[in-house]
């Protein structure tokens, strides 16, 4: 059915739609409607899950590793601080291999306090060993969830996922959704049957001690399906095509880039402003495009590699930094295309920290600079919009 | 033939890699004993973590999942919540933690699960420190113990402050059911985890566990520590069902504390004054204690 909602009710009906059985989840701005949605759902008996009210979100983390180690299939929101709290859990949600689904709607951390927009908090999180994805609209959002589950149970997989939605600008705007059905989202998924749980049938131990001779092979196993899941993705994306008719462009989604003289990478929403940029940029007889960088984790080695074929300029968008070394993902594009023939060339931009507007006029100068770079970059990176820095 | 007062099945196997000694080992032990196969437990990090065997051994015949150091309220929330999804009710779902991971890091995940009213057991085993990290303190090792973080020394640096009364504070959060047990009487303990076994709602018991090797005593005398810290008054066993407090034992008089406190290395360089004032404040525990009893028992219709 389609309706219009914003991005968190979207995220709260891709929930329901899989029929989550166990919710556990702590308020923080922009995701509180997200759980307050899912807490009338439940209550008006349109969603039948157990909703686990918690004291934080180390804790709502905590429940439902414990939920999905008993077998039930589990949801959670958060955002920002609410996700650096759970950084040990989501380390032990991978390692214990339990196929939980969240929505992270990113704003940037404090201090100085601020509630909008930026990838800091998802890319402090690159390491734990959950599948990411950053969504540029609201239909990915709800669309999103339903791939992640039907991924990430899959037996060879079993690694929890993360729905990255930008605050404020998906998470409270409304667009047109279409929530489908949820016999279509069964036939599509099928409810979530471990064959190892907590059971007093068949009384197993989980994450007891290893000896150095068998820690490394754990490791191995996770990083194993994290690598499988790459052809995961795109496998679950044609599927999903098949059922519901649509789909969002694969792990990366390119517009406009087939011989490009620049192309920008770019993840999150802001990808949508800047496809209009390419347009008008493009009716103005320049050659330019743009990438979107859709799932973060597993890295999408193979698509920025042919990326790197279609173009000879790659301005890497960060919407996020690592204090010291250029952004995240300007540090895995370098790594990804170090070695290959004709590299293009590359420049990093941090855009956007803490809800600074990306308007089309400030990216054209983006697409404009980036084009200009055809003897190789000024500077390896560019932070953009400073106050008093580079004439802003 | 005598009379078996202890169930004969056993959850536990032998193969446990626990000190000589250990009261967590009869701690564990007990409680499986008590509440059957029936039962899934969860264990944070703490001794417990360790004494269950490194993979794939395990001595235990139930599920068991092993959790993060402060989250075993949690933990146990949502394996609770889990079951409720799936309709399972005849399962019981334990948290076993040790006094580190309950009274201290542990102690917001395990509040919020009272308050909420889960329906589990949540199991503290009191050894009085951090043992798993070598004998640090917690806020549950009592005054005037020496432990590597309190190293008595020069500056006579044992701990100071009381220990936490996490009866207290779970009493506090209008629990249903709440009790101290020790492994030095197995039957009281097996009873009163069969009780909390059949209430609805959070229960909470903690479990006296001497523990030789950070007690500084041998691995003999772990019996007779708990013995004694009844019958001085140290450590009392009651219960509290909404509210009512009842003593589950009550010598008629009370022994010097400083018979308990001199079997443990751990009490060794206390000098007279602190004796006695350790003596002290276990007598007026014990009749705050008593008066407790006394002016619940009117509530129990109320
Ligand atoms: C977040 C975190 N901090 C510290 C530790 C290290 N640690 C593991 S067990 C433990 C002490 C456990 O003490 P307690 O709960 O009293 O149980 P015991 O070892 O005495 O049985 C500590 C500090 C940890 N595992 N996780
Ligand atoms: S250190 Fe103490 S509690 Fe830990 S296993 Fe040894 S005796 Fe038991």
């Amino acid at each position: 059915m389609k309706m219009v909602m914003t991005g968190n009710y979207a995220s709260a009906y891709g929930a329901k739609v899989c029929r989550a059985e166990v919710i556990s989840a702590y308020p923080i701005t922009p995701q509180t409607s997200v759980v307050e949605k899912i807490a009338s759902l439940v209550s008006s008996g349109e969603m039948k899950a157990q909703f686990v009210n918690v004291e934080s979100e180390h804790s709502a983390m905590a429940a439902l590793i414990s939920a999905s180690m008993t077998g039930a299939r589990t949801y959670t929101a958060t955002s920002s601080h609410g996700l650096l709290l759970m950084h040990e859990l989501l380390i032990w949600a991978a390692g214990a291999r339990t196929p939980i689904v969240m929505s992270n709607i990113c704003r940037a951390n404090g201090p100085p306090w601020s509630v909008w927009a930026d990838h800091h908090d998802a890319m402090a999180q690159r390491d734990t060993g959950w599948m990411q994805v950053f969504c540029e609209g609201n239909q990915e959002v709800l669309d999103s969830i339903i791939m992640s589950y039907k991924l990430a149970e899959r037996p060879d997989i079993r690694l929890p996922s993360m729905i990255n939605e930008d605050a404020f600008i998906l998470s409270h705007t409304v667009e047109p959704v279409d929530v489908p059905d949820m016999e279509l989202v069964d036939e599509f998924l099928p409810s979530y049957n471990p064959r190892f749980k907590l059971d007093v049938d068949e009384p197993y131990g989980f994450g007891s001690l290893v000896m150095p001779d068998m820690y490394m092979e754990f490791r191995y196993k996770i990083n194993e399906a994290m690598e499988a899941a790459r052809q995961g993705w795109r496998d679950v994306e044609k599927d999903f095509e098949k059922t519901f008719g649509r789909n969002h462009g694969g792990l990366v989604e390119f517009y406009n880039c087939e011989d490009a003289d620049a192309v920008l990478l770019i993840m999150g929403s802001v990808a949508s402003t800047a496809k209009d940029v390419v347009d008008k940029l493009c009716s103005e007889g320049k050659k330019v495009g743009m990438a979107r960088l859709r799932v973060y984790r597993p890295f999408p080695v193979e698509e920025i590699r042919k990326l790197a074929g279609m173009t000879n300029i790659i301005g890497i968008c960060d919407h996020s930094y690592t204090f010291g070394h250029w952004g995240p993902m300007a540090q895995e594009v370098r790594g990804a295309l170090y070695g290959i023939a004709d590299q293009p060339v590359m420049k990093n931009y941090i855009i956007g920290l803490g809800g600074k507007d990306m308007t089309p006029e400030i990216l054209e100068k983006i697409f404009l600079k980036t084009l200009a770079l055809k003897d190789g970059a000024d500077q390896e990176i560019e932070w953009i919009g400073v106050k008093g820095l580079g004439g802003w | 033939m005598p009379k078996k007062t202890i169930p004969e099945e056993e959850y536990m196997n032998t193969g446990h890699v626990g000190c000589l000694g250990c009261g967590a080992c009869h701690a564990m032990r007990y409680t499986l004993k008590a509440l059957g196969p029936k039962t899934i437990v969860s264990i944070p990090a703490c001794c417990w973590a360790v004494m269950p065997g490194p993979f794939p051994a395990k001595c235990l015949e139930v599920p068991l999942i092993n959790t993060a150091f402060e989250v075993t309220g949690a933990s146990i929330s949502g394996i609770k919540a889990a079951l409720d999804a799936k309709g399972i009710t005849d399962v019981t779902v334990v948290g076993f933690a040790g006094d580190g991971g309950t009274a201290d890091i542990g102690i917001q995940a395990l509040s919020g699960m009272v308050e909420r009213g889960t329906d589990v057991i949540y199991i503290m085993y009191d050894n009085e420190a951090y043992m798993n990290t070598g004998i640090q303190r917690s806020s549950s090792t009592p005054v005037g113990a020496w432990t590597t973080t309190t190293p008595v020394g020069t500056t006579k640096d044992w701990k100071k402050q009381p220990k936490k009364n996490m009866m207290d504070i779970m009493v506090a959060h209008k629990i249903p059911y709440a009790a101290t047990c020790s492994i030095g009487f197995p039957e009281d303990l097996i009873k009163k985890l069969r009780k909390a076994k059949e209430i609805r709602g959070p229960k909470f018991i903690q479990i006296y566990a001497p523990c030789p090797t950070g007690w500084r005593m041998q691995p003999d005398k772990t019996i007779e520590v708990c013995r004694l810290a009844i019958a001085t008054g140290a450590v009392p066993l009651y219960e509290v069902e909404n509210g009512v407090y009842n003593i589950s034992r009550k010598p008629a008089e009370l022994k010097p504390v400083k018979d308990y406190l001199k079997i443990q290395g751990r009490f060794r360089h206390l000098p007279e004054e602190e004796l006695e004032s350790i003596q002290k404040n276990v007598t007026r525990e014990w009749k705050i204690l008593l008066k407790k009893e006394e002016f619940t028992k009117g509530l129990v219709d109320l």
